[in-house]
């Protein structure tokens, strides 16, 4: 992420409108390669990054190649490390991505994938399934991101719901979505203090943290991960019309209303996944974008493959940071991505000339 | 010359407020109308109408088809509209901005096409804007952003362009300019302009016909000489001034309230005979 400096915007060649250059794309690529090179290789037990890669390039089907990792070694990366890496990549892809396509959507800087109360929504649920101690046996599946991902639905519908009572307006629409959070938040305080046991544990879950046992917050991430990603960069181009404002877009021919809805519909079901699995991880949604804008320029063409790439190769550095700063103890995710991001979003402020908002 | 927009009995009402009132107009094809009244006499709202932006009673008819029957992109291939305070994105380029107008053409699931991108070097060309292609668009002066407000409803390709206030935030010399360069393409690809415009002395250099709105509903339409008059002006515009001739059409000039005669301003308070008014609303083009 830190080498995003590097990049320099290619000069429209003749009549091109915005696009994604090579270059780009693969300096961003290589910060992800390096991301998961770095974070498979630290740890506890250190294994060297040529290995590393080697083992990496080993799980590619069709391609076979002798890592020279010990058994333990290889179930280390495999089994531990790996895992952890990817689900790291699709959470923060998932929140930088939408966190791009909400301001797009809302043409508003601050609108973030927590917007319409996902966040207290999923604070809720996670709240009342750790408190109701349910399906805690072993061999289960854990229940609280599935729990935390309905709580998130719920107050997305909600705030829909509500903020089309209000005249279906975008203002009425973020409004609804602040009273809904401060309600859900409330519902929460209430639960919570009433099973004060449990407030260090919630505590933990709401500062967020990428922690998996093997594959299955892989598996339950993956589909909203691949349908957001999906849906967000097709709709790039109608995201870019509607930075004229909704009169000027209409006047283009497209329908405002129904774009937005769309995106904010798809973009709510990827972030409500992501805190399913990772917790309340502040901070991404807003600041992977704003510095690819800064970097890259701010046509959504752009912006979105960018945002995906780079806010996965964040978390990932930001999960090794928080994974090995007070090792053997782990720092909440969300302390590293504020402690890391906040900074070096000012140092990207300050060098750049570019004006986004 | 054949009507391209026909609106019959155009009623707007937003919240509570009355902005059209049974409006009708007819407006031939290459035909330059402005549009001018006081503040509040639904010049925008005639053209939002128009455009599809908002609800309206009545019908609206482009070349013969009503426009409720016209599906979003279909009506955007006929008329561009350049609004008064266009919203211009931060970082956006003269490019992607001019590109922005081939969006009905192509949508918005597909890139530029050859044909997009020629269009778009033909409006750069046209439009002296070759130079500014790789700029941000905000970052360029008054003048030479309008140019490229225009120039994003040129890359539309329509055949009616609806200009609110063009020249509003301009200089004199950028506002002649403006106009100069909407009439020479009007001339040279058959445009259809309605704009609405304050200043009346520019309203009757530019266009063929102007009409005056008041109260809702076109109360006077005509060609300059006849509908700039003393009388009209202050009966509609609450002013009192002084129509001059240069030979080259009505010159408005105000008159500093010091210098009136004594009782002239009270003569026509603001919205008296209206019942007169829209006795006489029938559009001269019809």
């Amino acid at each position: 992420m830190t080498d995003t400096g590097e990049f320099v915007v290619a000069e429209d060649e003749g009549l091109q409108g915005s696009r994604l250059t090579a270059r780009a794309l693969v300096g961003a690529l290589t910060v992800v390669v390096g991301a998961v090179v770095a974070s498979l290789t630290i740890g506890p037990v250190d294994i060297a990054p040529l290995r590393v890669l080697a083992e990496l390039i080993d799980r590619i089907p069709g391609v076979h190649l002798d890592s020279g990792l010990s058994t333990t070694h290889a179930a280390i990366v495999n089994e531990i490390r790996l895992p952890r890496v990817v689900l790291g990549l699709l959470v923060g892809a998932t929140l930088s991505v939408t966190g791009a396509a909400y301001q797009g959507a809302f043409r508003n800087p601050l609108a973030d994938p927590y917007l319409l109360g996902i966040a207290a929504g999923a604070g809720l649920g996670a709240t009342i399934a750790i408190t109701s101690d349910v399906g805690d046996g072993a061999g289960m599946l854990d229940p609280i991101p599935i729990v935390a991902f309905a709580g998130a639905l719920v107050a997305v519908v909600i705030s829909y719901a509500a903020g089309h009572l209000g005249g279906r307006t975008t203002v009425s629409l973020v409004l609804a979505g602040v009273a809904v959070a401060s309600f859900l938040t409330a519902a929460q305080t209430y639960v919570l203090q009433s099973n004060t046991d449990v407030i260090r544990e919630v505590y933990s879950w709401i500062l967020g943290r990428i922690a998996t046992s093997g594959w299955s917050e892989v598996a339950l991430m993956l589909p909203y991960f691949v349908v957001t990603c999906v849906v967000v960069m097709l709709y790039g181009r109608a995201l870019d019309v509607l930075a004229v404002g909704d009169e000027e877009a209409a006047a283009l021919g497209l329908n405002p209303r129904r774009i937005r809805t769309t995106v904010v519909v798809v973009s709510s079901l990827g972030a409500a996944a992501a805190v399913a699995v990772a917790g309340l991880i502040g901070f991404v949604g807003i600041i992977v974008p704003h510095t690819v804008r800064l970097a890259f320029g701010t046509s959504h063409r752009v912006l979105l493959p960018l945002c995906i790439l780079l806010g996965g190769a964040f978390m990932v550095l930001a999960d090794l940071a928080a994974r090995t700063v007070l090792e053997p103890a782990e720092l909440p995710i969300g302390v590293v991505t504020a402690f890391l991001g906040a900074p070096f979003f000012v140092l990207v402020l300050r060098s750049s000339r570019r004006e986004v908002w | 010359m054949t009507t391209t927009i026909t609106a019959r009995d155009v009623g707007v009402t937003l919240g509570d407020h009355v902005v059209l009132d049974g409006l009708s107009i007819d407006i031939a094809s290459g035909e330059w109308i402005n549009v001018i009244g006081p503040n509040g006499a639904g010049k925008t709202t005639l053209l939002r109408a128009i455009l599809g932006g908002v609800g309206f009673t009545g019908k609206i008819e482009i070349d013969g088809v009503d426009t409720v029957a016209h599906d979003t992109m279909r009506r955007a291939r006929a008329i561009a509209y350049v609004p008064q305070v266009p919203v211009i994105p931060p970082g956006m380029t003269v490019i992607d901005y001019l590109l922005l107008g081939r969006t009905p053409h192509r949508g918005v699931f597909s890139g530029d096409s050859r044909h997009d991108r020629e269009v778009v070097r033909r409006v750069l060309d046209r439009l002296d804007l070759v130079g500014f292609k790789s700029r941000a668009v905000r970052s360029l002066s008054g003048g030479e952003r309008q140019r490229v407000v225009l120039g994003r409803a040129l890359v539309q390709e329509s055949s009616i362009l609806l200009l609110d206030e063009p020249t509003t935030a301009l200089d004199l010399g950028h506002q002649q300019d403006v106009l100069d360069l909407v009439d020479e393409l009007r001339r040279e690809s058959g445009l259809t302009v309605v704009a609405t415009l304050h200043d009346l002395t520019l309203a009757a250099r530019y266009g063929d016909r102007i009409a005056v709105m008041s109260q809702g509903i076109i109360a006077e339409s005509g060609p300059p000489a006849q509908v700039l008059t003393e009388e009209l002006i202050r009966h509609h515009f609450n002013a009192n001034v002084r129509v001059l001739d240069d030979g080259d059409g009505p010159v408005i000039v105000p008159v500093a309230a010091k210098r009136q005669p004594p009782d002239t301003r009270s003569s026509a308070p603001r919205g008296s005979s209206t019942e007169s008014s829209r006795a006489s609303s029938q559009p001269s083009g019809s």
